[in-house]
């Protein structure tokens, strides 16, 4: 079940794990409130991940998932604002309003609703530009992720969205431990859970169906897959698309966890560690490679290496080198690991 | 001897895995000369040519140079001692400009600063010295054409002091008006002591060119002579000798209904307007020199090339179609590349092999790995391919068994017609062996299990492999199929003939191109 790969990489986060737990004072590292935020902390880059798994296999790159996290965000708070909004539109988007405030139970669905829409069109559109235009996905996401920014920035208007209610929305990452209400019976988070359901559905996507296999197939050799009768266009877009989804969940994620606030310059720079735990996970940038098991582990060890960073003291720059550090270790271990088994 | 000997090669050996590419090639050139060096397509002229030029060791041989021991240990090595090869896909930067590309690495400079104004000079004099006057030395090489490009870099050999030249099918990729141009510029370098070793298919052209030539076939020297004094025939007759026949098993084989019909079928450039018939329990194969169009036609059929005209009917399906639709049509392309295209090498046997029909191995769009895998068993077994599991990584199996997993995928796929793009390329006898047993027994069918027999297609360079499995035999030559005959009324002398083009129409005038003919070749009954 466990390829060695995976395995290996198991080990390495118990190892890293292993080092913070010893290390940390009073053996607070490895407490049940610690590991809960530890979850809560790596569930966004891990739901982001999903998606980008998915798209490295196939052999793209999605650079504008930062972007579309923040999109997301700001148009769950700008949905959830919208019964505030000041009613001087057109008679229709006052009658919404009205209505709206009578159904307030509605509004977090709607919000949600919203959010995933706009962030799989965003995917979608992605895919698109990849595909129709035939330019790199490289040039075509830095691209979007700057038109992303900007729209985000836009909608809310250069400064941040407060929706006033307090809705279950942004409450999704409120740890279950320490919050004023305890709902222990929940044992984790909401968004982990969220995390975890979507981690199942992607992985068994990706290795039980005629999709996923695609997938593969297309980021290891797209001309096999064309001469195989694959849809290698089709199965990209389609791949695309699933990063903006997940994106969009991520994005739900870092609402609630930014404390269920629009901010429209959150989540900078985010792309670049998700593609971090995507490749420490096992994700070859030449496609073909990667799996959910082993992003998830990447995005472990991502925020159990800045969280425990942080709790040894150890200044920020340093907690980005050791990350730094283990993206490349990881890589160059496959690499040689590889070499030698051939050399056999 | 009274002319000097520019090159020696002896009893040169190169193995790769456990294949011998050169079993004892001898290669003598002279200065001044023009020597071709003909043989069929894995003869071993390119290993060969690689020797020489530093991009590939011998495993054993001796190389002299001008009377001195001589073993080029890199490319560099080779082009610093005097040697240039010019490969048919020309090798230069496109970005920058002719004079740049002629002196590149050797450019005049101050420390680090180039001397743009030395540059100039020189490079209008490496032109100068081949006479050639109408390339501008600022523009970018893209710019050019090929027959220009070419030139530039038969320029930058000569800035390098170049003294043995060797053109890998100059010609191929000009035309028709362009070619006496190249000829004239060869024998001005060889009257100017310059020794070219010439490689080409096209007989006609190494009777018009060369002096001397040299054949290589299966690794080794067959034979060396006088141009002038030997026949096209008789060059013919050496490349392609005598070879086993006990490799080819041929069972009872009873041609069915029609499966495949295709009617003036031509694509952009090749093939051109190729009508054909193949029916079921048969074999057609399709002999040709390289870039005749042979995998061109198959990729049409296929759905992987444009169509410009023409027909295509298999079995009850009648217009083009897409490759998906081709695998659901019951036909499969086996290509002839299959680092770059037949395989998807990081994943496993088992995902290769099921690739193009991974319904039914589980319910709705599921594919469950232990159906996948045991999908795959029964052809492990059959065809056979030696693997530890089928989930190893396809990467890891020698090339033959790669072949045949590439194969093994039109058997999972349950295809009627088999298009096989060189289905036995680079893979060792006893693989090749295995797939033409197969080959026969899928062309035979079994009635009693009920399995009708297949069509198969197949594209070949070997031409004793396609006497020894093909029914039919069609030859192609610039797009255009030829003749099909049954495979028993050809000899490999009569297929090299048909496939080097019509004989010689006159000395020194090109072959006339055939569309000025009016073509005979379509009676329609």
């Amino acid at each position: 079940m466990l390829d060695p790969r995976t395995a290996g990489r198991l080990v390495a986060l118990a190892l890293i794990f292993a080092f913070f737990a010893l290390t940390v004072k009073r053996g607070s590292f490895y407490q049940p409130r610690n590991l809960e935020s530890l979850l809560r902390q790596s569930a966004v880059y891990a739901t982001a991940g999903l998606g980008m798994t998915m798209i490295i296999i196939a052999g793209g790159i999605d650079l504008s998932i930062g972007s579309v996290i923040a999109l997301t965000v700001v148009v769950a708070a700008w949905v959830l604002n919208l019964p505030q909004g000041a009613s001087t539109g057109p008679a229709t988007a006052t009658a919404i309003q009205y209505w709206l405030s009578d159904w307030p139970v509605l509004l977090p669905w709607l919000a949600v609703l919203a959010a995933l829409t706009v962030a799989t069109l965003a995917g979608w559109l992605n895919g698109l530009l990849c595909v129709g235009l035939r330019i790199v996905p490289f040039v075509v996401t830095l691209g979007t992720m700057m038109i992303y920014r900007g729209l985000a920035k836009i909608i809310a208007q250069e400064r941040p969205i407060y929706p006033p209610a307090d809705s279950w929305l942004s409450r999704l990452m409120d740890p279950t431990l320490t919050s004023q209400t305890p709902q222990r019976w929940m044992l984790l988070p909401p968004g982990v859970w969220l995390l975890l359901l979507a981690a199942i559905g992607a992985g068994v996507m990706l290795q039980y169906t005629r999709l996923g296999r695609h997938i593969y197939a297309v980021g290891s050799n797209a001309e096999t897959a064309r001469l195989c009768g694959v849809r290698v266009g089709q199965t990209k877009m389609i791949v695309y698309t699933l990063g903006g989804f997940f994106g969009g969940l991520a994005g739900l994620m870092e609402f609630s966890w930014i404390g269920g606030t629009g901010i429209p310059t959150t989540a900078i720079g985010y792309e670049l560690s998700i593609i971090a735990a995507v490749v420490i996970g096992g994700g070859s940038l030449s496609g073909g490679e990667g799996s959910i098991l082993g992003t998830l582990i990447g995005a472990l060890i991502i925020t159990t290496l800045s969280m425990g960073g942080q709790q040894m003291g150890w200044p920020r720059p340093v907690q980005e080198m050791a990350i730094g550090a283990i993206l490349i270790a990881a890589v160059a271990l496959d690499y040689w690991q590889r070499h030698w088994r051939l050399k056999e | 001897m009274a002319i000097a000997t520019r090159l020696q090669m002896q009893d040169v050996h190169k193995r790769f895995g456990a294949t011998w590419a050169l079993r004892g090639v001898n290669l003598s050139v002279r200065a001044g000369e023009v020597h071709a060096l003909v043989g069929e397509n894995g003869a071993g002229k390119s290993t060969l040519m690689k020797v020489l030029s530093g991009a590939v060791l011998p495993d054993q041989g001796q190389i002299w140079l001008d009377g001195r021991p001589f073993t080029p240990g890199s490319p560099l090595h080779a082009r610093r001692s005097g040697i240039a090869m010019i490969y048919q896909e020309l090798s230069l930067a496109g970005h920058l400009s002719v004079m740049e590309n002629i002196l590149l690495g050797i450019e005049p400079s101050w420390g680090p600063w180039i001397l743009w104004k030395k540059m100039h000079q020189q490079a209008a004099a490496a032109l100068a010295a081949l006479q050639v006057t109408d390339i501008p030395l600022d523009k970018p090489v893209r710019a050019l054409s090929v027959a220009q490009q070419q030139m530039v870099e038969i320029a930058r050999a000569m800035a390098m002091d170049c003294r043995v030249l060797i053109l890998d099918e100059p010609t191929s990729s000009l035309s028709q008006q362009e070619v006496p141009k190249l000829f004239c510029l060869i024998r001005r370098l060889r009257d100017s002591g310059h020794s070219i070793i010439y490689i080409s298919h096209f007989l006609e052209e190494v009777q018009q060119i060369s002096d001397r030539f040299t054949v290589l076939r299966d690794g080794q020297t067959v034979g060396t002579g006088q141009t002038n004094q030997t026949s096209i025939d008789q060059i013919v007759a050496m490349m392609v000798g005598r070879q086993i026949r006990e490799l080819y098993p041929r069972s009872r084989r009873q041609p069915g209904e029609v499966l495949l019909e295709i009617q003036e079928l031509s694509g952009l450039a090749k093939p051109w307007a190729v009508s054909l018939q193949l029916r079921r329990g048969e074999i057609l194969g399709i002999a040709g020199l390289v870039g005749a169009g042979r995998t061109e036609l198959l990729r049409a059929i296929f759905g992987l090339a444009p169509v410009q005209a023409g027909k295509i009917r298999i079995g009850l399906w009648t217009g083009l179609a897409d490759p998906p639709q081709r695998w659901r049509q019951g036909v499969g392309y086996l290509s002839e590349d299959r680092k770059q295209e037949g395989l998807a090498a990081s994943l496993s046997l088992a995902d290769n092999i099921t690739l193009a029909r991974l319904e039914g191995l589980g319910i709705g769009f599921f594919v469950w790995p232990a159906r996948q895998a045991q999908a795959c068993l029964p052809w492990i077994q059959k065809v056979p391919i030696q693997c530890r599991s089928p989930w190893q990584p396809v990467s890891t199996l020698s090339g033959g068994n790669q072949q045949k997993v590439a194969l093994a995928r039109l058997l999972h796929a349950d295809v009627d017609l088999l298009l096989l793009d060189e289905p036995t390329r680079g893979i060792d006898v006893g693989s090749k062996a295995q797939i033409y047993q197969l080959l026969d027994e899928l062309v035979t069918g079994s009635p009693s299990q009920a399995r009708p027999p297949k069509a198969v297609l197949m594209v070949s360079s070997s031409l004793s492999e396609l006497l020894g499995v093909c029914d039919r035999i069609g030859v192609m030559c610039r797009g255009r199929l030829v003749e099909v005959r049954p495979a028993t009324e050809w000899t490999e002398h009569e297929l090299m003939l048909a496939a080097t083009g019509p004989p010689a129409p006159a000395p020194n005038t090109p072959p006339i191109p055939q569309s000025q003919n009016p073509s005979p070749e379509h009676p329609n009954p």
